[in-house]
């Protein structure tokens, strides 16, 4: 952006270079190969492109801002970015799934812990990604801050001045009022002004009373600041993610039909608080998982007993003593309450067991929460019994919803429905070393320093349960009876403060976007005069800046306004009106666009080829004396 | 839910394989007029050459702008080769005046404005046709399958390749009804083929219920959007494609080279082609990032959160990024041209890329059925 500023402060407007001795070049020059360039401009680029300047550190530090804030940095960091984005999708990334990018180490002894100090398996957090975006916003910063200066002061002040040949610019036309109509060149142009302030634009009428009176007129300053509001809404989509992770947190709980999570740190089975999280955060509402259900989908071949819905019954309070409210949690269809959101993110069986130890005694009761592993709801089981007296008493296994077992003795599940449910264990006794508080993970059975009771390979063989059956341990151990199944879901409760902010500042991005696309800054001139003959004649020039396709149609447009205006009826309307035929009218070939843009080296280069293809003399007698016709020979 | 009905899901299999034979023969017919209309084309700048007295050296050349002695104007075909300059020609603007001087039938390209003219090219007209019955079969296909499966028809790779293929050619026939792109009807055609062959042979899905992870609203609006920007990335890849070509082609030629790619005589200059992809890669843009966004707002919906560089997400941000990356390459001097119209075909590669990876990346899905 820098550059194009550089070029406003530096050249002359645009608009006002077909008239301006400083970008006039020898007729002719050849375009393409020299690059001819406007002398703002040339400073501009030798700026961008020289050679470390032999300056002191303010001037270093100058340098250093150009070539940042320069367009041609924005580009280049732009495709750093996209490149820096991609191995992000082919290493594991630990925020992610950190297990699996231990494995993946374990994995790779060769190159694993090399990607790691690369800081491959954390590419988001990463110092070189973060460099990058860094980088790219600050150069962002020093764009849109000078730009936003330059385009308040280009709002504030007229358009710029009518060129003295109006048939140099991309769209040009003539009217011609006959004289009988009795509008004078006076009145036709404030005529005009009036037809232009139609049609949105802003008008600026000169030399009214004068021989050859014009005016400017400008639109679509909403392109420059929707770009503005584009860039800056970018800004603003980083910070509220920034904030998101500094204030929000995030955690998980499985909760089997029956039991009731309350919003407190204890009331998580896992907890992920953001940087500045703190506890006071939460709101202790509370949440009771009545039912569960799945439907399975019996109709498609292919994907027969696949879960085609999940449905949570559930009953919220919002705080402890607010009423309680009947809900219902699904897939896509969060529960929303205390400024947290719940998301079903799992679920799967828990067959409730009871198990006896030697003393007789129920050491625990209750449902255990089996581990999905295979198709069909074929779940890990393991139930640990701390409580158990005089020996402490574990149990791992499997949980088929079908028990189906094959002629090699493999046993799996056919149907992820309860029609044969059974539970297979072995059990262990020993010491669980969960009493010197190291944390374990409930799902898993550290076996090493535990004796087996029951296994396939020993004589009391496994133990293989329906609903309803029990099994005593061999030694007088206790026992075990399976009396039936819940279902438990796993949740996700998250709490991210800058998501809205995230929200509004991208509704906001895509707005000025589409703004900055769509809306087409023009600039128009007409110019008026009175023939020797007494007719009034008109004529009118517009120019694009930036990329504008639909300027013919404009040029079309205003001709018909302007001729509805004077009742002028047109000898040939065709569509593309600025071409009109006939004497009365011509047209210049579109030769000349915008100028501030990266073609804007070249301004002069296009104004002379295209000078070529029109008449040298005026369209307007000049014999009146315009200052500009002077200025232009 | 509504039921699966299998009969119609068998319908639409017969009406995909219907249009992919239609398209084929379409394929054919585009291919004939690229090779008619070139044959064409060089008899009259022959001709028109021998008219002018050219020597016989040049006679074995194409005059690029044969045009440019007679109506006085500026040779613009090597201004379009060297870029910046000749981007002050716009598309419209170019209507008027000079451009049309430089018409199929004298000058080295196409009309830059890209409108019908008045010659009638039966292979293309036939192709057209062919296109368009074509497409009314696959959008029978389409619709029943949609009726079979009893949802949008756009939940599995099967179906994002057999509807993303439809869209790609409605985008094509509607386009067509304002501009004269039939040039572009090999590579439109070719690619429906190929994408109905794959969803056929590699990609084949019964009709059948949606995973719960899918079943949401976003799901239509979302991979909507996504399917037919892409069908619109589609159609600026080709064109900056061909841009390349014409601008080898036109460099070429203009250095006094052999002109060896004489079908690209129906193609428009580069810089019209790259204006039209330029404006094509604006629509689709903004449709990226309405496809970024509402897949934000989904994720958030179904996971809990708005981002996590989850494959897919990466993969649409640097999509999204790369042409981010080709609109400021059109403002930045010294990358318009052939570099913008390399960004545009490594993003279009990248929304490749991306697509065959959505393949895993709905298998994943298939894990909310578990823990
Ligand atoms: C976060 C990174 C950025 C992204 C994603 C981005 C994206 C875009 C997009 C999509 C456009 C085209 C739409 C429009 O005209 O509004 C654009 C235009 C523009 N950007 Fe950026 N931009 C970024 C950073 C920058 C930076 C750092 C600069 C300054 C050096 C910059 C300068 C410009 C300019 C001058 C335009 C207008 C070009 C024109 O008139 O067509 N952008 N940007």
């Amino acid at each position: 952006m820098s550059e194009r500023v550089n070029v406003e402060k530096k050249s002359p407007a645009p608009g006002t270079a077909p008239g301006t001795p400083g970008t006039a070049h020898p007729a002719g020059q050849p375009a393409a190969d020299e690059k001819p360039v406007a002398d703002g401009t040339r400073i501009a680029a030798a700026k961008a492109e020289a050679v470390l300047p032999a300056l002191g550190p303010m001037g270093m530090l100058r340098w250093a801002w150009t070539q940042l804030t320069s367009m041609r940095t924005a580009l280049f960091l732009l495709l750093m970015l996209a490149v820096a984005a991609v191995p992000g999708s082919l290493f594991p990334q630990r925020p992610a799934n950190p297990s699996t990018v231990t494995q993946y180490i374990k994995d790779h002894p060769d190159y694993g812990k090399l990607l790691d100090t690369l800081q491959l398996y954390d590419v988001y957090s990463s110092a070189w990604f973060s460099a990058i975006y860094i980088l790219l916003f600050i150069s962002l910063i020093g764009c849109v801050v000078p730009r936003a200066i330059a385009h308040y002061k280009a709002m504030r002040s007229q358009p710029p001045r009518t060129p003295a040949r109006l048939s140099r610019l991309p769209e040009y036309g003539t009217l011609v009022i006959p004289a009988d109509a009795g509008i004078p060149a006076s009145q036709a142009i404030t005529e005009a002004a009036g037809a232009l302030k139609k049609r949105g634009y802003r008008v600026d009428v000169r030399d009214r009373d004068g021989a050859r009176p014009s005016l400017g007129a400008e639109r679509g300053f909403l392109r420059e600041v929707g770009n503005l509001v584009f860039h800056t809404s970018l800004i603003g989509v980083l910070v509220s993610v920034a904030v998101g992770g500094l204030f929000g947190y995030s955690g998980q709980r499985i909760l089997v039909e029956g039991d009731t999570f309350v919003n407190t740190l204890v009331g998580y089975d896992q907890f992920t608080p953001g940087t500045n999280f703190q506890s006071s955060q939460l709101q202790p509402y509370s949440v009771q998982l009545d039912k569960f259900q799945i439907t399975f989908d019996r109709e498609s071949q292919g994907k027969f007993g696949q879960p085609i819905d999940f449905k949570a019954d559930v009953t919220t309070k919002e705080s402890p003593d607010a009423p309680a409210r009947k809900e219902v949690l699904k897939v896509n269809d969060p529960l929303t309450l205390g400024g947290t959101s719940m998301y079903l993110t799992g679920n799967g069986y828990a067959p409730i067991v009871t198990i006896r130890d030697g003393a007789g005694n129920v050491a625990m009761q209750g449902p255990v929460v089996a581990k999905l592993q295979g198709d069909n709801y074929y779940s890990s089981v393991v139930i640990k019994v701390p409580d158990a007296k005089p020996e402490q008493l574990a149990f791992a296994g499997f949980f088929l919803p079908t028990a189906f077992v094959t002629e090699e003795g493999v046993s799996f599940s056919g149907d992820p429905e309860l029609i044969n449910p059974q539970l297979t264990l072995n059990s262990y006794f020993g010491d669980l070393g969960l009493d010197d508080g190291a944390p374990q993970n409930v799902f898993e059975l550290d076996v090493e320093k535990l004796t087996p009771l029951n296994a396939r390979n020993l004589d009391a063989g496994g133990i293989t349960l329906a609903p309803g059956a029990s099994y005593t341990l061999p030694d007088g151990k206790g026992s075990i009876s399976f009396d039936g199944v819940k279902r438990y879901v796993g949740v996700d409760i998250h709490h991210n403060p800058g998501q809205l902010y995230a929200l509004i500042f991208a509704l906001l991005a895509v707005a000025g976007l589409v703004t900055s696309l769509y809306v087409n800054r023009r600039r128009v001139w007409v110019r008026t005069g009175t023939h020797e003959d007494g007719r009034t004649m008109v004529e009118y020039g517009l120019l694009a800046r930036g990329e504008d396709h639909r300027l013919a149609g404009e040029a079309a447009r205003i001709r018909g306004v302007l001729s509805e205006e004077w009742d002028l009826r047109e000898a040939d309307p065709g569509p593309a009106a600025g071409t009109g035929s006939g004497t009365d009218s011509q047209s210049a070939p579109s030769g000349m666009a915008d100028n501030d843009r990266a073609d804007a080296d070249e301004p002069g280069a296009n104004i002379e080829q295209v000078a070529q293809d029109h008449p040298a003399t005026d369209f307007i007698p000049s014999s009146a004396g315009s200052p500009e016709s002077k200025k232009d020979s | 839910m509504l039921p699966i009905n299998e009969t119609m899901g068998q319908y639409s299999e017969l009406f995909m394989l219907l249009a992919a034979g239609t398209y084929t023969v379409a394929f054919i017919a585009f291919a004939w007029d690229l090779a008619k209309s070139s044959k064409v084309l060089r008899a009259v700048d022959l001709k028109a050459a021998e008219l002018s007295g050219a020597t016989s050296r040049q006679t074995t050349r194409v005059p690029v702008a044969a045009s440019v002695g007679a109506t006085g104007a500026v040779d613009r075909a090597e201004s379009d080769v060297a870029g910046p300059v000749g981007r002050a020609e716009r598309p419209s603007s170019s209507l008027s005046g000079s451009s049309k001087e430089r018409g199929a039938g004298v000058g080295g390209t196409a009309d830059g404005g890209m409108r019908y003219d008045a010659e009638r090219r039966v292979p293309a007209r036939v192709a057209v046709a062919l296109t368009v019955l074509g497409a009314a079969i696959h959008a029978a296909g389409v619709i029943t399958r949609a009726m079979g499966a009893g949802r949008v028809p756009w939940g599995n790779m099967y179906e994002f390749l057999t509807t993303g293929a439809f869209v790609a050619v409605a985008v094509f026939l509607l386009v067509l009804i304002r501009r004269d792109l039939r040039f572009l009807g090999t590579f439109v055609i070719g690619l429906a083929v190929i994408m109905l062959v794959a969803a056929a042979v590699a990609y084949w899905t019964p009709v059948g219920h949606l995973v719960p992870a899918l079943q949401s609203y976003w799901l239509i609006i979302h991979v909507s959007i996504a399917v037919i920007s892409s069908a619109l990335f589609t159609l600026t890849f080709a064109l900056s494609a061909l841009q390349l070509v014409q601008a080898h082609r036109q460099k070429t030629v203009a250095a006094g080279g052999v002109d060896k790619l004489g079908f690209m005589r129906l193609v428009p200059s580069a810089l019209s082609l790259e204006n039209l992809s330029y404006r094509i890669n604006a629509i689709a843009f903004v449709g990226w990032t309405f496809t970024l966004m509402f897949g934000a707002i989904w994720a958030e919906k179904a996971w809990g959160r708005f981002w996590g560089w989850d494959t897919k997400e990466v993969w649409t941000f640097v999509i999204w990024v790369v042409y981010a990356g080709y609109l400021h390459a059109r403002a930045t001097r010294g990358w318009t041209g052939t570099r913008a119209a390399w960004l545009s075909i490594v993003g279009y590669l990248c929304v490749v890329f991306n697509f065959t990876i959505v393949n895993q990346f709905f298998n994943g899905l298939h894990s909310y059925s578990g823990l």
